[in-house]
């Protein structure tokens, strides 16, 4: 029993940070109707400015704000100097650019930084409290989960409450009409890509201490299970993609402490597979007439 | 991306990949078994001209083209993207160490005895991309990208959590026998591997090519063109696509195993997500939906890491900082040469060849009349 209540107290904070991630997806899917396989080499680039300015000043806060930064930036940057190119027309185009960019993010930071593993400092300690007995949360769990409260928050006020996000909503729903009514779709959706890349940044500076470490290759396993978290809750979905991310992060914390951590990656992809194959839309999705 | 210049509309009458006049045509399989019969005597000239390491490269430049091939098929006439053919190679060399390891064991060695290795491999391969396959066949655009990356990333991992067989990271050793002793006693191994690895390419180039321009190479066409149009003409779509999953897992997983046997040894690293990467980069550099760009792309494959090898020698770099240089300028030049092929080029280098010879076959005409 003890064992059950640490895996699931586990599994929601590493549930967390993939409902982060997904979250991150599903922006940016909403936007632009883009899967954006370079998040995860993009969240690491941020990770690795972050290692930089926290080693030039030794303070990981002052790192932390710069990883959030660069992460806005990239996100930027990769939709107003590639995306925007990008033929749209094939489904394929957009996902095989993003696979160059995580090759060429990739192999950048390999040359700037080598390609070895590098230790990642976490803010907090991350060995768990006992309250009665009964080994629960970690100083570092408890960080994770304000940190992506914080920011589910705020994306929830930005998008509903405010005019902005009520000016992306509208740019990514109805394009033509937005720009009639005088948005600046454009604008709109190099924020939205600004934004999503910001999460992800987040939610790298979050996972890669709990992992091996900092390395170009480090989120690669975390994006796989991310864009699961995303499909299951239908990548359509911002409350889909948190309970995706919970999801994905108890049942991978469950095979870990159950059957091995040897078996994360195959209980990944036998997730995804069944999703996919059971419910292509996502548990969230609205049931919608067969098109022929 | 769809709209590759293989299904150009018959009016403006087409140009064949080989550009023959259309008074004299050739049958097909003849036509390509005729093309094989060259593309064997080139290589065996070749094999004699050439140094050793080259004879290496060349023979590794035909393990990636069984593999690029495949995804060709897959990708460009099918319109499937997968980003998991580097795990399908994997599973192609693993077959192959493994039965070559039994075969081993139990003392037999013997030419003869590969063929059966890689039969096997091919088999196997087979079957794990019907699995992949029929999965694939319901799957669209991110979500099909989404598994194969799955695959591409969780294949490898395999090989630590059935560390009894596999070996974990450190990988299985592939004996192979030496060449025949009828060759003479200084026959330079690599020649023979060249012409191993030549040979299965070429088998596996004809029955491709054939394929491409068989029915089945059609209805692959229309699938990718048009699912409702290709659904309405009769052609059962699902069970294409598996069709072309598997062809293509077969070329991936031949390859893979050609490419386990010239190095002897197989591990986890070489098959990592990255190779499914450069793979997809390879194809889409060459020319989506040409055989021939695959050749393009294998060449780049084998040629660039070696460029960039000489490229670091001729800088004055320290040893630590030419290393990081060399494992990864390869890398970053594919990532941005993709991304700059997919916004200016989608033909790619067959497609920008292509146009070329056209121009110049019209100027050419146009000048004799």
């Amino acid at each position: 029993m003890d064992r059950f209540v640490f895996l699931t107290l586990d599994g929601l904070s590493r549930g967390a940070v993939y409902a982060a991630f997904a979250l991150a997806l599903v922006l940016i899917w909403r936007a632009a109707r883009i899967v954006n396989f370079a998040q995860g080499a993009m969240a690491v680039a941020a990770a690795y400015a972050a290692y930089s300015v926290s080693a030039a000043t030794g303070s990981y806060w002052l790192g932390f704000v710069a990883a959030l930064a660069v992460g806005l930036l990239l996100g930027a940057v990769v939709d107003v100097a590639v995306m925007r190119f990008v033929d749209h027309r094939s489904p394929l185009n957009p996902v095989i650019v993003a696979l160059g960019l995580v090759l060429l993010i990739q192999a950048v930071l390999g040359m700037v930084y080598g390609n070895e593993f590098r230790p990642a400092a976490a803010p907090f300690s991350r060995s768990a409290l006992t309250v009665g007995g009964l080994a629960v949360l970690s100083p570092y769990d408890v960080f994770v989960f304000a940190a992506v409260g914080t920011v589910g928050a705020a994306l929830a006020w930005i998008f509903t409450r405010t005019a902005v996000g009520l000016r992306m909503r509208a740019a990514a729903f109805a394009p033509e009409v937005s720009r009639l009514l005088g948005v600046n779709v454009g604008g709109m959706l190099t924020l939205g890509w600004a934004l999503a890349s910001g999460v992800g940044a987040l939610a790298g500076m979050l996972v890669i201490p709990t992992e091996l470490g900092l390395h170009p290759h480090a989120m690669d396993l975390v994006f796989v299970s991310a864009f699961t978290a995303a499909v299951v809750g239908g990548l359509d979905s911002p409350p889909g993609a948190i309970v995706g991310g919970v999801g994905v992060g108890l049942l991978l914390s469950y095979v870990s402490g159950y059957a091995g951590g040897d078996l994360i990656p195959l209980a990944v992809l036998v997730l995804l597979l069944a999703v996919l194959l059971v419910r292509p839309g996502g548990l969230f999705a609205p049931v919608t007439a067969r098109r022929v | 991306m769809s709209a590759t210049g293989v299904a150009a509309p018959p009016a403006t009458r087409a140009p064949r990949p080989e550009g023959r006049p259309e008074g004299r045509r050739v049958p097909t399989l003849l036509r390509h078994l005729g093309l094989a019969a060259v593309a064997a005597s080139a290589l065996l000239a070749v094999s004699y001209g050439l140094e050793p390491f080259r004879n290496f490269q060349l023979a590794t430049v035909a393990a990636y083209l069984c593999a690029t091939a495949g995804l060709t098929i897959l990708t460009g006439l099918n319109g499937q993207l997968s980003l998991g053919h580097g795990a399908l190679m994997a599973v192609g060399a693993y077959t192959v160490a493994l039965t070559q390891d039994a075969f081993a064991d139990r003392g037999r060695t013997g030419g003869g005895l590969l063929v059966v290795s890689l039969v096997a491999a091919v088999a196997t391969s087979v079957a794990v991309g019907a699995v992949v396959g029929v999965a694939a066949a319901r799957l669209r655009g991110p979500y099909l990208a989404g598994v194969t990356l799955a695959v591409a990333v969780v294949v490898p991992a395999l090989t630590v959590t059935f560390d009894g067989v596999l070996n974990g990271e450190q990988g299985l050793p592939v004996p192979v026998a030496p060449p025949p002793a009828a060759l003479g006693p200084y026959f330079p191994y690599e020649r023979w591997q060249l012409w191993v690895a030549g040979s299965a390419t070429l088998l596996c180039l004809v029955l491709l090519a054939n394929l491409v321009r068989s029915r089945y190479g059609r209805t692959f066409r229309a699938v990718r063109d048009d699912e409702i149009a290709a659904r309405l003409a009769g052609i059962h779509v699902a069970r294409t696509q598996v069709l072309a999953f598997v062809v293509s897992a077969a070329g991936a997983g031949l390859g893979g195993a050609l490419l386990a046997v010239l190095a002897q040894s197989v591990s986890p690293g070489a098959f990592s997500l990255t190779l499914s990467l450069f793979l997809l980069m390879a194809v889409v550099i060459g020319g989506l939906g040409r055989l021939a760009g695959a050749l393009w792309g294998a060449a780049l494959l084998v040629a660039l890491p070696d460029l960039t090898h000489t490229l670091t020698d001729l800088l004055t770099l320290s040893p630590a900082a030419a290393q990081r240089l060399e494992g990864n300028l390869p890398l970053a030049i594919f990532g941005s040469t993709l991304v700059v092929v997919m916004i200016a080029a989608p033909g790619g280098v067959q497609g920008l060849l292509s146009r070329l010879a056209r121009t110049l076959r019209d100027r050419w005409r146009a000048g004799r009349r």
